[in-house]
């Protein structure tokens, strides 16, 4: 497209009256992009609740436009022409937007939002505004914030109005602008104010001073997020970390079985979860919601009846020949991927967050903690807290240690051995099937998906002790959170390589991991 | 296992079998790359894929035993074996891509712009530091990693857990462009050794010769080391470190000697490897890989030399041979093979031949 | 009987391809055509489908009569995403099943480990994939983009006044030669637009990197600074959590768009598109496209993975890759029947300005001298469905410039395929 064309349009536009006697959905139906784009500037500035179901329409992509250019909404799987009652003509074609329309359909949006009766929605709106609002609705935001009787909207609109006043021509209402925007937490806010502070762009020294402890201000708030934000995400992923790590916490750290086979424990853990994904898709859509919480118990009993069926044909005949279970479990691996290759492709798997896991809480103006992974977290010091409470408060628990401490001695005082080991591989890799369904709501699921966490889980186990687990805990938590602080210093890539050297440098200090066993039993 | 098992195959076998089959090999490996300077219309003729593929698993099979010598008999098990492989062959690409560049620098890095070597490519031009290269780059990292990991006395799946935890993090330091060796692209394309053209049968011959050399080499010196007092301490110390400690042997300097020897043995392995299979990238570091030589080691008999090369020839002709007969399906083979394996055969594949004449 | 199974054990090993290998029994008068795409480890999640599509063609290819009246014997072999595999197999196809061209590789590291064997032994290799230039081979025809028909129109697209007029660009890739190289001309072509250097930002991850909460932290951070765009060539499988990241910090395409490089149809299969409504991706062709080509394309494709029992059959899409596979298997027999027979010289020569109606809707055309594809380019964004919807595209195919001028020293690079040495 030339670009001439463009400013030849604009031209025309400033000429002509912006809104023609054919009605503003045919108006926009028609227009191209550009004028679409000034349509709905336009319409920002200029609010009228009679546009609400047209901007519902758009936004929802229920308008249509037939062979005629004239614009239709969807109702109920009808079209309904939006001005007028013609039938369309030929098959009418779906609107699409594109971002730039988009972004401003929402700005569009909010400020008809300011008209609505709750205050809740014009308090949203307000807010969307302050990001978003542009120089002409100036008018509209003093008109509203004239009329605002709720006090939370008022703040929210002299805020969104501050971000405007800072180029109003008067000294005096930069300088309230520029304090106001000092109160707040906002990244976008410190954008505006080093913009004013840049050399020639501000010239009433007091508004620079302001603008200069404001930007301090916000700098302070800023960090203390970016702190906050880095702490969370470590966290998060210690949780990760922890919940691929504990079933192997078991099946290696107490069975001593080099399993393997356990990052395709949380490959099956995952596609369980889709699995019964799926089965809400087809059965019963109305609760799909809470398919993650009905795939908890199927992974996990998915994955402790698979392991416990290698434990009884493979494992079993290893006990006692450590390393040659690597080779067994090896080749259970390349087998279990194989398989869900070939049963459900190799591409990966869809698995959604369903609404109460996807978005985030918004606790600072630069910091979101997303749903899923505050989820996670709790799942996974819960998950802890029922192994903890299984191998300490329990029979079996009680017998998983006598045998995983001298089995000779156990199988004499009467534990039946064999089934104590089944029960306890089972445990370990339904615990990872747990991970499983965890994973899957962060990650990708495909085939490939336990190939890359048999590493990390080996070392979180390995560093915090074999057969510890607080040790792994802490482990698990410990690598999370340097992760996190190295990643923004020197990059991931670099970041990961460190996190390794310290490992193994860590290792020299203490041979045994964090929480060394202490005996005095000499081989 | 913690008894020590008889060591050979031959000891096993009688004489007479294992001498027959092994001068067999021997006969047919010296054979093929002779075969190979046939023109391509003789009947008898070896072509370059069966040539390169051959060679390709010997080279493999000097890792398994180096692997063998560290696993088997001094019961450190390695998962890391692949970082001193993929070193040797970098060290041997360095000098094949300044020889393929003529004066100019190597292509990937003409591609990033840089205008002189960095530093580490100094003197790479010349062959012979090439080969002290080879030498010398996994050497010395094994002498630095075990030296301060037996000073700790890091054992078992500790010491296993940081091999692995080194060579991938050597991995993903390769894998980065900025690193210097090409990236995950690696080093291809190359073009002359010692001037000869690397594609010319004669050469191919001649690099089958060498690892054919080298492994021989390996399997005597091995063999030499395992039946030295050397040897018996070694296997001593896999079996009881403490109580070897207590009758007054220090066990560090026997573990470190035959750590660096293990670690030099890839890193040549892995020289030869790379101008006959033409690719050296970081993915050779990748853990699975290293993973894989062990399994080798296990399939064919740890603790047994001769094991660790059948084992490498055994899994490394399966994955040709099930890749292309059954492509989809060929995991499941492979899977079911070392399950199988593992249960029915706990000496590996050379267990198979003593079981005749075992007590 | 044991003694007897170790010696056959070892013969195998030592001589197992001495005997040939050579698998498939054919009927005489057929042209064997290689497929070398890995079916199992890293890759399968990308190159399974495109065996498939080989196949899908060359069946195709045969009911219509086949090329020269014999018909194609597809010879698949898996190079397990293992890149000394990928020589291996190359040459075991070349030499041993002596096929007559070879329709493969994915990573431009396959392609590099493959590209000594098919000029030593003078073969011919299609590859489909887009990748970073700087490579021209007599033995490869390249079917995929090069990096100035995609990512710099992507780019222009980004800072038109329709794509959102970005001022700020963040470039995020996995740490490797496509992305690097990648970016590196993106940054040369921003600069030369007159963006400055404090408005570009590079940041790379490692392989199989699965935690985005930083990055995304830090593109909300730099976002803050003016209108932001992002540019990914995040590979493979660190797309999802990516992409799931940015859905649940609450970064919109209408705020940051997002326009990736390596994620098409195959891959949205995998992600929860809801979030990810108006994010773009940069390609030359998109399964959405209206045209009688393609919707027969689309046809033939489903009906055939129904038929094959592939999985997920029902919800089987088409993409770019894909699209290449099919263009350059039919041009590779367009050029066998020109020619009169299957010798790569006469074959190569054939090639050159070959054209074909493609299902992107174009007529591509094969460049005379360089190999590529003239391809269009497509701007797509992401809908609820899973598919793209076009937002911008070029008004005509474009010719590749493998050597981008954006590279120093690319000007005096030939613009005809020699061997490298």
């Amino acid at each position: 497209m030339p670009a001439i064309y463009p400013f030849l349009l604009s031209l025309a536009l400033f000429l002509l009256p912006l809104t023609s006697e054919a009605g503003e959905a045919a108006d926009f139906a028609a227009a191209s992009p550009a004028r679409q784009a000034q349509l709905l500037e336009h319409w920002a500035a200029t609010p009228d609740p009679t546009r609400q179901p047209l901007l519902d329409a758009l936004q929802h992509g229920r308008l249509a436009v037939d062979g005629a250019r004239r614009a239709f909404i969807e109702r109920d799987g009808r079209l309904v022409a939006a001005e007028g009652d013609a039938p369309p003509e030929g098959t009418p074609k779906k609107l699409r937007l594109n971002n730039r329309l988009r972004g401003l359909l929402a700005t569009a949006q909010a400020s008809h939002r300011l008209l609505a009766e709750e205050p809740e929605v014009r308090l949203a709106a307000a807010r969307a505004l302050q990001k978003s609002a542009r120089p002409a609705q100036l008018s509209l935001l003093n008109a509203s914030l004239a009329r605002e009787s709720d006090a939370a909207v008022r703040d929210a609109l002299a805020l969104a109005l501050a971000n405007l006043q800072l180029a109003d021509p008067d000294p005096k209402i930069r300088l309230g602008a520029v304090r106001l925007l000092g109160e707040t937490g906002e990244p976008l806010a410190r954008t505006r104010l080093e913009a004013l502070l840049a050399p020639d762009a501000e010239r009433d020294p007091t508004v620079r001073t302001a603008a200069e402890t404001s930007l301090a201000q916000i700098k302070r708030r800023l960090l203390f997020g970016e702190l906050l934000g880095q702490a969370f995400s470590g966290l998060s992923l210690g949780s990760i970390l922890l919940l691929a790590a504990l079933g192997l916490a078991i099946t290696f750290g107490l069975l001593g079985v080099i399993n393997m086979a356990h990052g395709e424990m949380l490959m099956l853990g995952a596609y369980a979860t889709y699995v019964v994904q799926l089965l809400f898709q087809r059965h019963f859509p109305e609760a799909l919601a809470l398919y993650p919480l009905a795939a908890l118990p199927v992974a996990f009993l998915a994955t402790a009846t698979v392991g416990m069926a290698l434990e009884r044909t493979v494992i079993r005949h290893l006990y006692g020949r450590p390393l040659e279970t690597l080779l067994a479990t090896w080749g259970i691996s390349l087998i279990l991927i194989q398989l869900v290759r070939v049963l459900f492709g190799a591409q990966n798997v869809e698995v959604a967050n369903p609404a109460w896991l996807s978005g985030g809480v918004q606790v600072l103006p630069n910091l979101v903690l997303p749903w899923n992974r505050l989820v996670i977290i709790a799942f996974a010091l819960f998950v802890v807290a029922l192994t903890w409470l299984l191998l300490n408060r329990t029979r079996l628990g009680l017998n998983v240690r006598a045998v995983t401490q001298n089995r000779n001695m156990a199988a004499c005082c009467g534990v039946p051995t064999g089934r104590v080991d089944m029960l306890a591989f089972g445990l370990g890799s339904g615990i990872a099937g747990l991970g499983g369904v965890a994973l899957s709501q962060i990650g990708n699921v495909g085939p490939d998906l336990g190939q890359s966490y048999i590493i990390d889980s080996f070392l979180v186990v390995v560093l915090g002790g074999v057969g510890q687990l607080a040790g792994s805990v802490l482990a698990a938590f410990g690598l999370g959170v340097a992760n996190k602080i190295l990643e923004p210093q020197i990059g991931a890539v670099l970041g990961k390589i460190l996190i390794l050297a310290l490992i193994i440098l860590f290792i020299q200090k203490r041979p045994q991991g964090l929480f060394a066993l202490k005996g005095r039993v000499l081989d | 296992m913690t008894r020590p098992i008889s060591i050979t195959l031959l000891a096993k076998a009688g004489p007479h079998l294992g001498r027959g089959l092994g001068a067999l090999a021997l006969a047919v490996l010296l054979a093929l790359p002779l075969l190979h300077l046939l023109p391509a219309e003789h009947a008898l003729h070896v072509s370059a894929y069966t040539l390169t593929l051959v060679g390709k698993i010997l080279c493999y099979a000097v890792v398994a035993l180096a692997l063998d010598l560290v696993w088997g008999y001094a019961g450190l098990l390695s998962l890391g074996h692949g970082l001193f492989f993929a070193l040797g062959g970098y060290a041997m690409g360095m000098y094949l891509m300044r020889q393929a560049a003529g004066d100019g620098l190597p292509a990937f890095m003409s591609f990033l712009a840089w205008s002189e070597l960095p530093w580490y490519w100094y003197g790479t031009s010349s062959f012979l530091w090439c080969l002290a290269l080879v030498v010398l780059a996994p050497g010395l990292l094994a002498l630095a990693f075990g030296f301060f990991a037996f000073r700790s006395r890091i054992k078992g799946v500790y010491f296993s857990i940081m091999t692995q935890a080194l060579t991938f993090a050597a991995m993903l330091l390769f894998f980065r462009n900025e690193t210097g060796f090409g990236g995950n692209n690696g080093f291809t394309d190359f073009r002359t050794l010692l001037g000869f053209e690397i594609t010319a049968p004669g050469t191919r011959a001649a690099l089958f010769l060498c690892s054919l050399a080298l492994l021989v080499g390996s399997l005597l010196l091995g063999w030499r080391l395992a039946h030295s007092k050397f040897g018996r301490v070694l296997t001593a110390l896999r079996d009881a470190e403490n109580r070897l400690m207590f009758c007054g042997y220090d066990p560090r300097g026997y573990k470190l000697f035959v750590w660096v020897l293990s670690a030099v043995l890839c890193g040549l392995a892995g020289a030869l490897y790379v101008p006959q299979v033409g690719i050296i990238n970081p993915s050779e570091m990748a853990p699975t890989q290293s993973i894989e030589a062990a399994i080798w080691v296990a399939l064919g008999g740890r603790g047994t030399l001769l094991g660790a090369l059948l084992g490498a020839g055994l899994v490394n002709g399966a994955k040709s041979w099930f890749t292309v007969a059954f492509p989809e399906y060929w995991l499941f083979f492979l899977g079911a093979l070392f399950i199988v394996a593992t249960l029915f055969l706990p000496k590996g594949v050379i267990g198979l031949l003593g079981k005749g004449d075992k007590s | 009987m044991q003694r007897r199974s170790l010696i056959k054990a070892f013969t195998l090993s030592a001589s197992i391809a001495a005997m040939g290998l050579s698998w498939t029994i054919q009927a005489a008068e057929t042209i064997k055509v290689g497929i070398l795409h890995s079916l199992s480890g890293t890759m399968a999640i990308s190159e399974t489908s495109l065996k498939d599509m080989a196949l899908m063609t060359i069946e195709e290819i045969n009911a219509k009569g086949g090329v020269n009246g014999k018909q194609l014997e597809p010879v698949v072999v898996d190079p397990a995403s293992n890149w000394p595999l990928f020589a291996e197999k190359a040459r075991q196809l070349l030499t041993q099943d002596k096929v007559a061209v070879v329709f493969g590789c994915w990573t431009s590291v396959s392609r590099k480990s493959v590209l000594p064997v098919f000029e030593e032994l003078n073969g011919l290799l299609f590859y489909p994939v887009q990748y970073e230039g700087e490579e021209l081979s007599p033995n490869v025809f390249y079917t995929g983009a090069a990096p100035n028909q995609q990512a710099i129109p992507a780019v222009e697209y980004l800072m038109s006044e329709e794509g959102g007029a970005a001022k700020r660009f963040f470039l995020l890739g996995t740490d490797y030669v496509y992305p690097r190289t990648t970016n590196k001309i993106l940054r040369a072509f921003l600069l030369s637009k007159g963006v400055a250097e404090k408005d570009i930002e590079e940041v790379y991850t490692p392989f199989g990197h699965s935690d985005y909460q930083t990055i995304v932290a830090n593109i909300k951070k730099f976002a803050a600074g003016g209108k932001t765009a992002v540019v990914s060539t995040i590979n493979g499988d660190s797309n999802v959590p990516f992409y799931k990241e940015l859905a649940n910090q609450g970064l919109d395409a209408t705020e940051v768009p997002v326009v990736a490089f390596s994620v098409g149809e195959e891959e949205l299969r995998g992600i929860d598109t809801k979030p990810l409504v108006g994010h773009l991706a940069a390609w030359n062709y998109f399964q959405s496209v209206d045209n009688p080509v393609n919707s027969e394309f689309v046809e033939k494709w489903k009906a055939y993975a129904k038929a094959k029992g592939l999985p997920n059959a029902d919800k089987a899409v088409t993409n770019d890759p894909m699209e290449a596979t099919y263009v350059g298997i039919h041009m590779w027999a367009q050029a066998v029947e020109k020619a009169g027979t299957t010798e790569v010289d006469k074959v190569r020569e054939a090639l050159a300005g070959q054209t074909f109606a493609a299902p992107s809707g174009y007529t591509l055309t094969m460049d005379a001298t360089n190999h590529h594809l003239h391809k269009p380019v497509m701007i797509g964004e992401v809908q609820e469905d899973g598919q793209f919807s076009v937002v911008w595209q070029t008004e005509g195919p474009i010719r590749a410039q493998p050597w981008s001028p954006f590279i120093p020293g690319n000007e005096s690079k030939p613009e005809y395929a020699v061997k490298s040495n």
